[in-house]
Protein backbone atom coordinates (compact mmCIF):
# COMPACT_ATOMS: atom_id res chain seq x y z
CA UNK A 1 0.00 0.00 0.00
CA UNK A 2 1.14 2.91 -0.63
CA UNK A 3 1.01 5.50 2.50
CA UNK A 4 1.39 8.58 1.40
CA UNK A 5 -1.22 8.52 -2.03
CA UNK A 6 -3.47 6.81 0.35
CA UNK A 7 -3.41 9.84 2.69
CA UNK A 8 -3.46 12.27 -0.08
CA UNK A 9 -6.99 10.75 -1.12
CA UNK A 10 -8.48 11.35 2.16
CA UNK A 11 -7.21 14.41 2.70
CA UNK A 12 -5.39 13.82 6.09
CA UNK A 13 -2.29 15.20 7.33
CA UNK A 14 0.32 12.85 8.81
CA UNK A 15 1.57 13.94 12.42
CA UNK A 16 4.58 12.75 13.30
CA UNK A 17 6.30 12.49 16.44
CA UNK A 18 9.74 11.92 17.48
CA UNK A 19 10.89 9.95 21.02
CA UNK A 20 13.94 9.05 21.99
CA UNK A 21 15.05 6.30 24.55
CA UNK A 22 17.17 7.94 27.70
CA UNK A 23 18.41 6.92 31.21
CA UNK A 24 15.73 7.42 33.91
CA UNK A 25 17.05 11.22 34.42
CA UNK A 26 16.82 10.32 38.64
CA UNK A 27 19.54 7.85 37.91
CA UNK A 28 23.43 7.88 38.79
CA UNK A 29 25.70 7.49 36.41
CA UNK A 30 28.64 5.66 35.81
CA UNK A 31 32.29 5.55 33.86
CA UNK A 32 33.57 2.23 33.36
CA UNK A 33 36.28 1.75 31.43
CA UNK A 34 35.99 5.25 29.30
CA UNK A 35 32.21 4.59 28.82
CA UNK A 36 29.04 5.23 30.51
CA UNK A 37 27.94 1.71 31.73
CA UNK A 38 24.20 1.80 31.18
CA UNK A 39 23.84 -2.19 32.03
CA UNK A 40 21.70 -1.75 35.26
CA UNK A 41 20.14 1.90 34.39
CA UNK A 42 16.36 1.83 33.50
CA UNK A 43 15.51 3.51 30.79
CA UNK A 44 12.53 5.44 29.64
CA UNK A 45 11.10 8.55 27.04
CA UNK A 46 12.77 11.50 27.34
CA UNK A 47 10.86 14.13 29.26
CA UNK A 48 10.88 16.79 27.19
CA UNK A 49 8.84 13.84 23.96
CA UNK A 50 5.78 13.77 26.48
CA UNK A 51 5.09 17.59 25.47
CA UNK A 52 5.61 16.80 21.83
CA UNK A 53 3.41 13.76 22.09
CA UNK A 54 0.50 16.18 23.68
CA UNK A 55 1.34 18.54 21.34
CA UNK A 56 0.65 16.67 18.28
CA UNK A 57 -2.27 14.68 19.43
CA UNK A 58 -3.49 18.29 20.19
CA UNK A 59 -2.98 19.13 16.52
CA UNK A 60 -4.79 15.96 15.14
CA UNK A 61 -7.69 16.88 17.40
CA UNK A 62 -7.89 20.44 16.44
CA UNK A 63 -7.45 19.32 12.89
CA UNK A 64 -8.05 16.21 11.78
CA UNK A 65 -5.32 12.99 10.10
CA UNK A 66 -3.06 11.14 12.02
CA UNK A 67 -0.55 11.02 14.65
CA UNK A 68 2.80 8.13 14.34
CA UNK A 69 5.32 7.91 16.51
CA UNK A 70 9.01 7.45 15.31
CA UNK A 71 12.41 6.33 17.09
CA UNK A 72 15.35 5.41 15.57
CA UNK A 73 16.55 2.30 17.69
CA UNK A 74 17.26 -1.07 18.47
CA UNK A 75 14.51 -3.49 19.69
CA UNK A 76 14.84 -2.49 23.09
CA UNK A 77 13.66 1.14 21.98
CA UNK A 78 10.31 -0.96 21.19
CA UNK A 79 9.09 -0.11 24.91
CA UNK A 80 8.99 4.01 24.42
CA UNK A 81 6.67 3.07 21.47
CA UNK A 82 4.46 1.28 23.40
CA UNK A 83 3.99 4.32 25.51
CA UNK A 84 3.49 6.72 23.10
CA UNK A 85 0.56 4.46 21.73
CA UNK A 86 -1.30 4.36 25.19
CA UNK A 87 -0.83 7.73 25.24
CA UNK A 88 -3.43 7.67 21.94
CA UNK A 89 -1.08 8.04 18.72
CA UNK A 90 -2.64 6.07 15.85
CA UNK A 91 0.70 4.50 14.29
CA UNK A 92 4.24 3.63 16.24
CA UNK A 93 7.54 3.02 13.55
CA UNK A 94 10.97 1.66 14.46
CA UNK A 95 13.46 2.81 12.52
CA UNK A 96 17.01 0.49 12.34
CA UNK A 97 19.71 -1.05 10.66
CA UNK A 98 21.93 -3.34 12.47
CA UNK A 99 25.16 -2.33 11.30
CA UNK A 100 24.60 1.31 12.56
CA UNK A 101 25.92 2.04 16.35
CA UNK A 102 26.37 5.72 17.24
CA UNK A 103 25.15 8.44 14.20
CA UNK A 104 26.27 11.80 14.45
CA UNK A 105 23.83 14.44 14.19
CA UNK A 106 24.49 14.06 9.78
CA UNK A 107 23.42 10.50 10.11
CA UNK A 108 21.12 10.34 12.30
CA UNK A 109 19.16 13.57 10.28
CA UNK A 110 19.80 12.37 7.13
CA UNK A 111 17.93 9.07 8.02
CA UNK A 112 15.42 10.56 10.01
CA UNK A 113 14.53 12.86 6.90
CA UNK A 114 14.34 9.81 4.44
CA UNK A 115 11.95 7.89 6.95
CA UNK A 116 9.81 11.22 7.19
CA UNK A 117 9.55 11.87 3.16
CA UNK A 118 8.31 7.98 3.08
CA UNK A 119 5.93 8.46 5.81
CA UNK A 120 4.43 11.76 4.43
CA UNK A 121 4.70 13.50 7.40
CA UNK A 122 3.05 17.35 7.17
CA UNK A 123 4.00 18.64 10.56
CA UNK A 124 6.85 16.83 13.32
CA UNK A 125 6.93 17.13 16.70
CA UNK A 126 9.59 16.83 19.36
CA UNK A 127 11.09 17.47 22.46
CA UNK A 128 13.48 20.80 22.59
CA UNK A 129 16.18 18.49 23.78
CA UNK A 130 16.64 14.86 24.30
CA UNK A 131 17.55 14.00 28.26
CA UNK A 132 20.79 12.35 27.59
CA UNK A 133 23.24 14.69 24.99
CA UNK A 134 20.80 18.03 25.74
CA UNK A 135 21.73 19.36 22.30
CA UNK A 136 18.28 20.16 20.83
CA UNK A 137 20.01 19.73 17.69
CA UNK A 138 17.59 17.20 15.88
CA UNK A 139 14.01 19.65 15.19
CA UNK A 140 16.48 22.44 13.47
CA UNK A 141 18.77 20.38 11.80
CA UNK A 142 16.37 18.08 10.24
CA UNK A 143 14.11 21.19 9.42
CA UNK A 144 16.77 22.48 7.18
CA UNK A 145 17.38 19.16 5.73
CA UNK A 146 13.66 18.95 4.52
CA UNK A 147 13.90 22.48 3.31
CA UNK A 148 10.96 23.04 6.00
CA UNK A 149 10.34 25.84 9.04
CA UNK A 150 10.96 25.24 12.42
CA UNK A 151 10.59 26.78 15.83
CA UNK A 152 12.13 25.90 18.89
CA UNK A 153 11.16 24.91 22.60
CA UNK A 154 7.90 26.23 21.93
CA UNK A 155 5.26 26.50 24.81
CA UNK A 156 2.10 26.82 23.74
CA UNK A 157 0.89 25.88 20.13
CA UNK A 158 -2.63 26.52 17.67
CA UNK A 159 -3.56 24.76 14.84
CA UNK A 160 -5.00 25.48 11.65
CA UNK A 161 -3.28 25.97 8.19
CA UNK A 162 0.04 26.83 9.92
CA UNK A 163 1.10 26.27 13.40
CA UNK A 164 0.59 29.56 15.53
CA UNK A 165 3.30 28.84 18.44
CA UNK A 166 4.27 30.47 21.88
CA UNK A 167 8.05 30.45 22.40
CA UNK A 168 10.48 32.33 24.17
CA UNK A 169 12.67 35.35 22.52
CA UNK A 170 14.70 37.83 24.18
CA UNK A 171 12.27 40.73 24.98
CA UNK A 172 9.86 38.19 26.29
CA UNK A 173 7.50 35.54 24.76
CA UNK A 174 6.65 35.44 21.02
CA UNK A 175 3.49 34.50 19.10
CA UNK A 176 4.97 33.52 15.55
CA UNK A 177 3.16 31.65 13.04
CA UNK A 178 4.81 28.12 11.62
CA UNK A 179 3.94 27.28 7.98
CA UNK A 180 3.24 23.53 7.29
CA UNK A 181 5.33 21.78 6.77
CA UNK A 182 7.11 22.32 9.58
CA UNK A 183 9.16 21.01 12.81
CA UNK A 184 8.19 21.82 15.96
CA UNK A 185 10.18 21.36 18.97
CA UNK A 186 8.92 21.33 22.42
CA UNK A 187 9.57 22.67 26.09
CA UNK A 188 7.73 22.32 29.19
CA UNK A 189 4.42 24.59 28.66
CA UNK A 190 1.02 25.23 28.43
CA UNK A 191 0.05 21.63 27.54
CA UNK A 192 0.47 18.79 30.21
CA UNK A 193 0.90 15.41 28.87
CA UNK A 194 -1.81 12.64 28.99
CA UNK A 195 -2.02 9.89 30.91
CA UNK A 196 -2.77 6.58 29.50
CA UNK A 197 -5.79 5.37 30.21
CA UNK A 198 -6.60 1.26 30.49
CA UNK A 199 -7.56 1.33 27.40
CA UNK A 200 -5.06 2.99 25.99
CA UNK A 201 -2.74 0.82 27.85
CA UNK A 202 -4.77 -2.35 26.59
CA UNK A 203 -4.25 -1.22 22.83
CA UNK A 204 -0.52 -0.62 23.41
CA UNK A 205 0.05 -4.03 24.05
CA UNK A 206 -1.55 -5.36 21.06
CA UNK A 207 0.03 -2.78 19.30
CA UNK A 208 2.28 -3.64 16.33
CA UNK A 209 5.47 -1.61 15.67
CA UNK A 210 6.11 -0.92 11.98
CA UNK A 211 9.97 -1.53 11.47
CA UNK A 212 11.64 0.72 8.30
CA UNK A 213 15.15 1.38 7.28
CA UNK A 214 16.89 3.67 5.69
CA UNK A 215 20.53 5.32 4.46
CA UNK A 216 22.75 6.56 6.63
CA UNK A 217 25.96 8.16 5.52
CA UNK A 218 29.54 7.22 7.67
CA UNK A 219 29.39 9.14 10.98
CA UNK A 220 32.55 12.22 11.02
CA UNK A 221 32.05 12.83 14.41
CA UNK A 222 32.35 9.91 16.85
CA UNK A 223 32.92 8.90 21.11
CA UNK A 224 36.02 8.89 21.98
CA UNK A 225 35.58 8.90 25.57
CA UNK A 226 33.13 9.21 28.86
CA UNK A 227 34.20 10.76 32.05
CA UNK A 228 33.00 11.63 35.36
CA UNK A 229 33.01 15.38 35.78
CA UNK A 230 36.08 16.71 38.00
CA UNK A 231 35.03 16.83 41.10
CA UNK A 232 34.92 20.21 42.85
CA UNK A 233 37.65 21.70 45.66
CA UNK A 234 35.98 21.84 48.89
CA UNK A 235 34.37 25.40 48.96
CA UNK A 236 34.58 27.63 52.76
CA UNK A 237 31.32 27.31 54.63
CA UNK A 238 30.57 30.04 57.23
CA UNK A 239 27.98 29.68 59.92
CA UNK A 240 25.32 32.80 60.83
CA UNK A 241 24.40 35.44 58.57
CA UNK A 242 26.77 37.83 59.54
CA UNK A 243 29.36 35.61 57.66
CA UNK A 244 27.61 37.27 54.27
CA UNK A 245 29.74 40.31 54.57
CA UNK A 246 32.76 37.75 54.31
CA UNK A 247 31.90 36.27 51.31
CA UNK A 248 30.90 39.09 49.77
CA UNK A 249 34.64 40.00 50.29
CA UNK A 250 35.74 36.57 49.37
CA UNK A 251 33.58 36.97 45.82
CA UNK A 252 35.33 40.43 45.36
CA UNK A 253 39.30 39.31 46.02
CA UNK A 254 39.27 35.43 45.77
CA UNK A 255 36.75 34.59 42.97
CA UNK A 256 36.95 38.12 41.20
CA UNK A 257 33.54 37.91 40.16
CA UNK A 258 31.86 40.96 41.31
CA UNK B 1 43.98 22.74 9.31
CA UNK B 2 40.83 24.35 8.29
CA UNK B 3 39.84 27.30 8.77
CA UNK B 4 37.80 28.54 12.12
CA UNK B 5 34.86 30.57 11.54
CA UNK B 6 33.25 32.45 14.57
CA UNK B 7 29.61 33.67 14.68
CA UNK B 8 29.72 36.78 17.25
CA UNK B 9 27.07 36.46 19.70
CA UNK B 10 24.25 38.99 19.55
CA UNK B 11 22.76 40.40 22.72
CA UNK B 12 19.47 42.93 21.97
CA UNK B 13 21.29 44.00 18.98
CA UNK B 14 24.82 44.21 19.97
CA UNK B 15 27.86 42.17 20.26
CA UNK B 16 28.29 40.07 23.27
CA UNK B 17 31.69 39.95 25.10
CA UNK B 18 31.82 36.23 25.02
CA UNK B 19 32.07 36.39 21.46
CA UNK B 20 36.36 36.75 22.47
CA UNK B 21 35.76 32.92 24.12
CA UNK B 22 34.79 32.03 21.07
CA UNK B 23 37.73 33.38 19.24
CA UNK B 24 40.14 31.42 22.08
CA UNK B 25 38.00 28.44 21.74
CA UNK B 26 38.89 28.18 17.65
CA UNK B 27 42.52 28.96 18.47
CA UNK B 28 42.31 25.76 20.47
CA UNK B 29 41.16 23.87 17.59
CA UNK B 30 43.83 25.20 15.35
CA UNK B 31 44.01 27.25 12.10
CA UNK B 32 43.24 30.82 10.95
CA UNK B 33 40.31 31.85 12.55
CA UNK B 34 37.87 34.48 10.82
CA UNK B 35 35.17 36.32 12.84
CA UNK B 36 31.95 36.67 11.18
CA UNK B 37 29.16 39.55 12.80
CA UNK B 38 25.65 38.88 11.76
CA UNK B 39 24.58 42.17 12.04
CA UNK B 40 21.69 45.05 10.58
CA UNK B 41 24.21 47.53 10.72
CA UNK B 42 28.09 47.48 9.82
CA UNK B 43 28.94 49.29 12.52
CA UNK B 44 28.23 46.69 14.82
CA UNK B 45 31.51 45.14 13.76
CA UNK B 46 33.46 47.50 15.84
CA UNK B 47 33.01 45.70 18.63
CA UNK B 48 35.30 42.73 17.26
CA UNK B 49 37.66 44.86 14.94
CA UNK B 50 40.52 45.25 17.76
CA UNK B 51 40.28 41.77 18.70
CA UNK B 52 43.63 40.09 18.87
CA UNK B 53 44.71 36.43 16.52
CA UNK B 54 41.98 37.12 14.17
CA UNK B 55 43.00 36.87 10.34
CA UNK B 56 39.53 38.46 8.96
CA UNK B 57 36.67 40.39 10.02
CA UNK B 58 33.60 39.65 7.94
CA UNK B 59 30.09 41.95 8.78
CA UNK B 60 27.34 40.09 7.07
CA UNK B 61 24.76 42.23 7.17
CA UNK B 62 20.76 41.33 6.48
CA UNK B 63 17.63 42.14 7.77
CA UNK B 64 17.06 38.76 8.52
CA UNK B 65 19.83 39.31 12.04
CA UNK B 66 16.98 41.31 13.39
CA UNK B 67 14.50 38.93 14.01
CA UNK B 68 14.80 35.24 14.97
CA UNK B 69 14.33 33.19 12.24
CA UNK B 70 16.79 30.28 12.04
CA UNK B 71 16.33 29.49 8.81
CA UNK B 72 16.34 33.05 7.67
CA UNK B 73 19.99 33.55 9.98
CA UNK B 74 21.42 30.05 8.56
CA UNK B 75 20.93 30.82 4.64
CA UNK B 76 22.12 34.45 5.46
CA UNK B 77 25.17 32.92 7.20
CA UNK B 78 25.76 30.34 4.64
CA UNK B 79 25.70 32.24 1.98
CA UNK B 80 28.25 34.87 2.87
CA UNK B 81 31.12 33.03 4.48
CA UNK B 82 33.68 30.34 3.47
CA UNK B 83 33.95 26.50 4.57
CA UNK B 84 35.87 25.37 7.63
CA UNK B 85 34.77 24.73 11.12
CA UNK B 86 32.10 26.68 12.52
CA UNK B 87 31.91 27.63 16.25
CA UNK B 88 29.08 29.21 17.78
CA UNK B 89 28.38 30.41 21.57
CA UNK B 90 26.07 28.21 23.20
CA UNK B 91 22.82 29.74 23.63
CA UNK B 92 19.39 28.96 22.80
CA UNK B 93 19.09 30.43 19.69
CA UNK B 94 22.46 30.23 18.32
CA UNK B 95 22.21 26.00 18.92
CA UNK B 96 19.33 26.35 16.49
CA UNK B 97 20.84 28.58 14.27
CA UNK B 98 24.17 26.34 14.77
CA UNK B 99 21.52 23.14 13.85
CA UNK B 100 20.34 24.48 10.61
CA UNK B 101 23.96 25.78 9.43
CA UNK B 102 25.37 21.96 10.10
CA UNK B 103 22.49 20.27 8.39
CA UNK B 104 22.57 22.87 5.49
CA UNK B 105 26.29 22.19 4.73
CA UNK B 106 26.14 18.47 5.64
CA UNK B 107 28.36 18.40 8.42
CA UNK B 108 27.70 17.58 12.08
CA UNK B 109 26.89 19.32 15.53
CA UNK B 110 28.31 19.55 18.39
CA UNK B 111 26.47 21.42 20.81
CA UNK B 112 27.57 22.86 24.43
CA UNK B 113 31.85 22.33 24.25
CA UNK B 114 32.81 22.74 27.35
CA UNK B 115 36.84 21.96 26.76
CA UNK B 116 38.79 21.27 23.18
CA UNK B 117 41.85 19.69 22.78
CA UNK B 118 42.65 19.95 19.11
CA UNK B 119 40.05 17.36 17.37
CA UNK B 120 38.94 16.07 21.07
CA UNK B 121 35.86 18.21 21.72
CA UNK B 122 34.28 17.20 25.42
CA UNK B 123 30.61 18.34 25.77
CA UNK B 124 28.44 17.42 29.50
CA UNK B 125 25.72 14.56 28.98
CA UNK B 126 22.88 13.48 31.05
CA UNK B 127 22.85 16.75 32.68
CA UNK B 128 26.39 17.27 33.74
CA UNK B 129 26.13 13.89 35.36
CA UNK B 130 29.15 13.01 33.03
CA UNK B 131 30.86 14.50 30.09
CA UNK B 132 31.68 13.04 26.69
CA UNK B 133 34.39 13.81 24.33
CA UNK B 134 34.27 13.21 20.90
CA UNK B 135 36.36 12.90 17.95
CA UNK B 136 35.69 15.97 14.74
CA UNK B 137 37.17 14.69 11.45
CA UNK B 138 36.90 17.16 9.13
CA UNK B 139 34.93 20.67 9.39
CA UNK B 140 31.76 20.59 11.76
CA UNK B 141 29.29 23.46 13.57
CA UNK B 142 29.95 23.63 17.11
CA UNK B 143 28.33 25.54 19.85
CA UNK B 144 30.62 26.30 23.19
CA UNK B 145 29.44 27.48 26.42
CA UNK B 146 29.67 31.02 27.66
CA UNK B 147 32.51 31.88 30.79
CA UNK B 148 34.76 28.58 29.88
CA UNK B 149 37.33 29.77 27.76
CA UNK B 150 38.79 33.10 28.97
CA UNK B 151 38.84 35.43 25.93
CA UNK B 152 41.19 36.85 23.70
CA UNK B 153 42.31 40.74 23.93
CA UNK B 154 42.22 43.37 22.04
CA UNK B 155 44.32 46.00 20.52
CA UNK B 156 44.94 44.83 17.32
CA UNK B 157 42.98 46.23 14.32
CA UNK B 158 41.81 44.14 12.09
CA UNK B 159 39.84 44.74 8.54
CA UNK B 160 36.49 44.09 8.33
CA UNK B 161 34.99 43.36 4.78
CA UNK B 162 31.17 44.00 4.70
CA UNK B 163 28.58 41.30 3.00
CA UNK B 164 25.08 42.08 2.01
CA UNK B 165 23.38 38.89 2.47
CA UNK B 166 19.64 38.09 2.01
CA UNK B 167 18.34 34.96 4.11
CA UNK B 168 15.19 33.07 3.42
CA UNK B 169 12.96 33.71 6.05
CA UNK B 170 10.39 30.80 6.67
CA UNK B 171 7.76 32.25 9.70
CA UNK B 172 6.23 34.87 10.70
CA UNK B 173 6.20 37.33 14.41
CA UNK B 174 2.70 38.05 14.94
CA UNK B 175 3.00 39.76 18.51
CA UNK B 176 5.72 39.64 21.22
CA UNK B 177 4.45 39.48 25.05
CA UNK B 178 7.52 41.62 26.49
CA UNK B 179 8.47 40.24 29.78
CA UNK B 180 6.81 42.56 32.80
CA UNK B 181 10.28 43.51 34.30
CA UNK B 182 13.27 44.83 32.83
CA UNK B 183 15.17 42.09 34.55
CA UNK B 184 17.36 40.19 32.57
CA UNK B 185 16.55 36.31 31.70
CA UNK B 186 17.98 34.05 33.23
CA UNK B 187 19.39 32.31 30.64
CA UNK B 188 21.27 35.81 29.81
CA UNK B 189 22.82 36.61 32.77
CA UNK B 190 26.11 36.62 34.00
CA UNK B 191 25.09 36.08 37.79
CA UNK B 192 21.61 34.65 38.73
CA UNK B 193 20.34 34.84 42.33
CA UNK B 194 17.67 32.26 42.99
CA UNK B 195 15.11 30.99 45.36
CA UNK B 196 13.41 27.75 46.56
CA UNK B 197 10.87 26.88 49.03
CA UNK B 198 13.05 27.96 51.63
CA UNK B 199 11.80 31.47 50.58
CA UNK B 200 8.80 31.17 52.48
CA UNK B 201 6.51 33.33 50.06
CA UNK B 202 6.78 34.47 46.88
CA UNK B 203 6.50 38.26 48.06
CA UNK B 204 9.69 37.17 49.60
CA UNK B 205 11.88 37.33 46.29
CA UNK B 206 11.64 40.98 46.60
CA UNK B 207 14.69 40.43 48.75
CA UNK B 208 16.41 38.56 45.79
CA UNK B 209 15.49 41.10 43.60
CA UNK B 210 17.14 44.36 45.36
CA UNK B 211 20.42 42.02 45.23
CA UNK B 212 19.86 41.27 41.57
CA UNK B 213 19.12 44.89 41.07
CA UNK B 214 22.40 45.72 43.05
CA UNK B 215 24.62 43.53 40.82
CA UNK B 216 22.77 43.58 37.29
CA UNK B 217 21.65 39.67 37.79
CA UNK B 218 18.92 37.62 36.96
CA UNK B 219 16.54 36.02 39.24
CA UNK B 220 15.83 32.14 39.02
CA UNK B 221 13.82 29.89 41.01
CA UNK B 222 13.89 26.41 41.72
CA UNK B 223 11.17 23.75 40.65
CA UNK B 224 9.23 24.02 43.92
CA UNK B 225 9.15 27.41 44.22
CA UNK B 226 8.14 27.39 40.64
CA UNK B 227 4.90 24.56 41.42
CA UNK B 228 4.27 26.25 44.62
CA UNK B 229 3.96 29.62 43.64
CA UNK B 230 1.68 30.70 40.82
CA UNK B 231 3.17 34.75 41.06
CA UNK B 232 6.95 32.53 40.02
CA UNK B 233 6.71 31.59 36.34
CA UNK B 234 7.82 28.54 35.01
CA UNK B 235 10.41 31.01 32.81
CA UNK B 236 12.45 31.41 36.07
CA UNK B 237 13.18 27.51 36.77
CA UNK B 238 16.45 26.18 36.38
CA UNK B 239 17.55 22.33 36.51
CA UNK B 240 16.41 19.49 34.73
CA UNK B 241 13.07 20.91 33.16
CA UNK B 242 14.05 24.38 33.80
CA UNK B 243 16.60 26.54 32.09
CA UNK B 244 20.20 25.00 31.88
CA UNK B 245 22.73 28.58 33.12
CA UNK B 246 26.60 28.84 33.02
CA UNK B 247 26.98 31.92 34.95
CA UNK B 248 29.81 33.31 36.48
CA UNK B 249 27.90 33.46 39.99
CA UNK B 250 25.23 31.75 41.22
CA UNK B 251 23.84 32.15 44.57
CA UNK B 252 20.74 29.26 45.73
CA UNK B 253 19.13 30.86 48.27
CA UNK B 254 17.00 28.35 50.28
CA UNK B 255 17.40 25.84 47.82
CA UNK B 256 18.21 22.27 49.17
CA UNK B 257 20.50 21.13 45.86
CA UNK B 258 17.98 18.67 44.37
CA UNK B 259 19.90 16.36 41.84
CA UNK B 260 17.45 17.71 39.07
CA UNK B 261 18.11 21.70 40.34
CA UNK B 262 21.96 21.09 40.06
CA UNK B 263 21.84 19.31 36.72
CA UNK B 264 20.73 22.96 35.55
CA UNK B 265 23.45 25.05 37.54
CA UNK B 266 26.32 22.65 38.84
CA UNK B 267 28.73 24.46 36.08
CA UNK B 268 28.33 27.70 37.27
CA UNK B 269 32.23 29.10 37.87
CA UNK B 270 31.35 30.05 41.52
CA UNK B 271 28.08 29.13 43.67
CA UNK B 272 27.28 30.82 47.23
CA UNK B 273 24.62 28.61 48.98
CA UNK B 274 22.59 30.11 51.60
CA UNK B 275 20.63 27.40 53.83
CA UNK B 276 19.39 27.15 57.22
CA UNK B 277 20.58 23.68 57.17
CA UNK B 278 24.07 22.65 57.26
CA UNK B 279 23.33 19.14 55.72
CA UNK B 280 21.70 20.49 52.66
CA UNK B 281 23.41 18.78 49.61
CA UNK B 282 23.50 22.36 48.34
CA UNK B 283 26.62 22.66 50.18
CA UNK B 284 28.58 20.54 49.02
CA UNK B 285 28.52 22.10 46.00
CA UNK B 286 28.74 25.55 46.90
CA UNK B 287 32.35 27.47 46.92
CA UNK B 288 30.96 29.93 49.55
CA UNK B 289 28.45 28.32 51.61
CA UNK B 290 26.70 30.36 54.48
CA UNK B 291 24.55 28.58 56.85
CA UNK B 292 21.87 30.90 58.51
CA UNK B 293 18.81 31.80 57.17
CA UNK B 294 17.82 33.75 54.55
CA UNK B 295 16.46 36.26 56.91
CA UNK B 296 19.65 36.64 58.65
CA UNK B 297 21.86 36.61 56.08
CA UNK B 298 20.20 38.67 52.93
CA UNK B 299 20.47 42.06 54.90
CA UNK B 300 23.76 41.69 55.71
CA UNK B 301 24.52 40.14 51.81
CA UNK B 302 22.91 43.16 50.48
CA UNK B 303 24.28 45.89 52.66
CA UNK B 304 27.89 44.26 51.87
CA UNK B 305 27.18 44.66 48.10
CA UNK B 306 25.38 47.96 48.12
CA UNK B 307 28.74 49.60 49.88
CA UNK B 308 31.39 47.49 48.09
CA UNK B 309 29.70 48.29 44.55
CA UNK B 310 27.15 51.38 45.46
C1 LIG C 1 11.65 14.67 36.59
C2 LIG C 1 11.96 15.75 37.60
C3 LIG C 1 12.40 16.99 37.13
C4 LIG C 1 12.72 18.01 38.03
N1 LIG C 1 13.19 19.20 37.52
C5 LIG C 1 13.57 20.18 38.39
C6 LIG C 1 14.09 21.42 37.92
O1 LIG C 1 14.18 21.68 36.71
N2 LIG C 1 14.50 22.33 38.82
C7 LIG C 1 14.42 22.13 40.17
O2 LIG C 1 14.81 23.02 40.94
N3 LIG C 1 13.89 20.99 40.64
C8 LIG C 1 13.46 20.00 39.79
N4 LIG C 1 12.88 18.87 40.29
C9 LIG C 1 12.51 18.84 41.72
C10 LIG C 1 13.63 18.55 42.67
O3 LIG C 1 13.71 17.14 42.85
C11 LIG C 1 13.38 19.21 44.04
O4 LIG C 1 12.14 18.78 44.52
C12 LIG C 1 13.39 20.74 44.03
O5 LIG C 1 14.56 21.21 43.38
C13 LIG C 1 13.36 21.24 45.44
O6 LIG C 1 13.28 22.64 45.46
P1 LIG C 1 13.80 23.45 46.71
O7 LIG C 1 15.25 23.20 46.91
O8 LIG C 1 13.38 24.87 46.50
O9 LIG C 1 12.90 22.89 47.89
P2 LIG C 1 13.26 21.97 49.11
O10 LIG C 1 13.94 20.73 48.68
O11 LIG C 1 12.03 21.86 49.91
O12 LIG C 1 14.33 22.79 49.91
C14 LIG C 1 14.08 23.98 50.60
C15 LIG C 1 15.36 24.35 51.31
O13 LIG C 1 15.21 25.60 51.93
C16 LIG C 1 15.86 25.60 53.18
N5 LIG C 1 15.22 26.62 54.01
C17 LIG C 1 13.98 26.60 54.57
N6 LIG C 1 13.73 27.76 55.20
C18 LIG C 1 14.82 28.53 55.05
C19 LIG C 1 15.19 29.83 55.50
N7 LIG C 1 14.35 30.59 56.20
N8 LIG C 1 16.40 30.30 55.16
C20 LIG C 1 17.28 29.54 54.46
N9 LIG C 1 16.99 28.30 54.02
C21 LIG C 1 15.78 27.81 54.31
C22 LIG C 1 15.68 24.19 53.69
O14 LIG C 1 16.72 23.88 54.61
C23 LIG C 1 15.78 23.36 52.40
O15 LIG C 1 17.13 22.95 52.17
C24 LIG C 1 12.57 17.82 39.42
C25 LIG C 1 12.11 16.58 39.89
C26 LIG C 1 11.81 15.56 39.00
C27 LIG C 1 11.34 14.25 39.55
Amino acid sequence: MNRTLLEDLIEMSTIIVLVKQVPDTNAKIAVQGGRVDLSTVKMEMSPYDGFAIETALRHKEATGGTVTALTVGGAGTEKILKDAKAMGVDNIVRVWDDSWSELDSNALQSVLKESIESLGGTAVYCGKSAADTGAGSTGPGLAERLGWANASNVIGAEFGDAVTVSMPVEAGVAKVSVPLPAVISCDKGDFKPRKANVKGIMMAKKAQVELITASAPASTVVVASHSMPAAKPAGKTFEGGSSASQVVQLLRDEANVL
Amino acid sequence: MTNKIVIAELTKGTVNASTAELVSAAQAMGGDVTVVVPCTDASMADAVSGYDGVAKVIAVKSDVFAGNDSSGWASALDSAMPAGTVLFLATARSKDVAARLAARRGLSVVQDVVSIEGNNLTSPIYSGKANQTVAVNGDAVVSVRANVFSGVGSGSSNDVSVVDASGDVKTAVQDVMERASARLDVSEANIIISGGRGMGSPANFSHLEAVADTIGAAVGASRAAVDTWEEIPHSMQVGQTGKTVNPNLYIAVGISGAIQHLAGMRSSKYIVAINKDADAPIFQHADYGIVATWEEALPVFQDALSSLLG
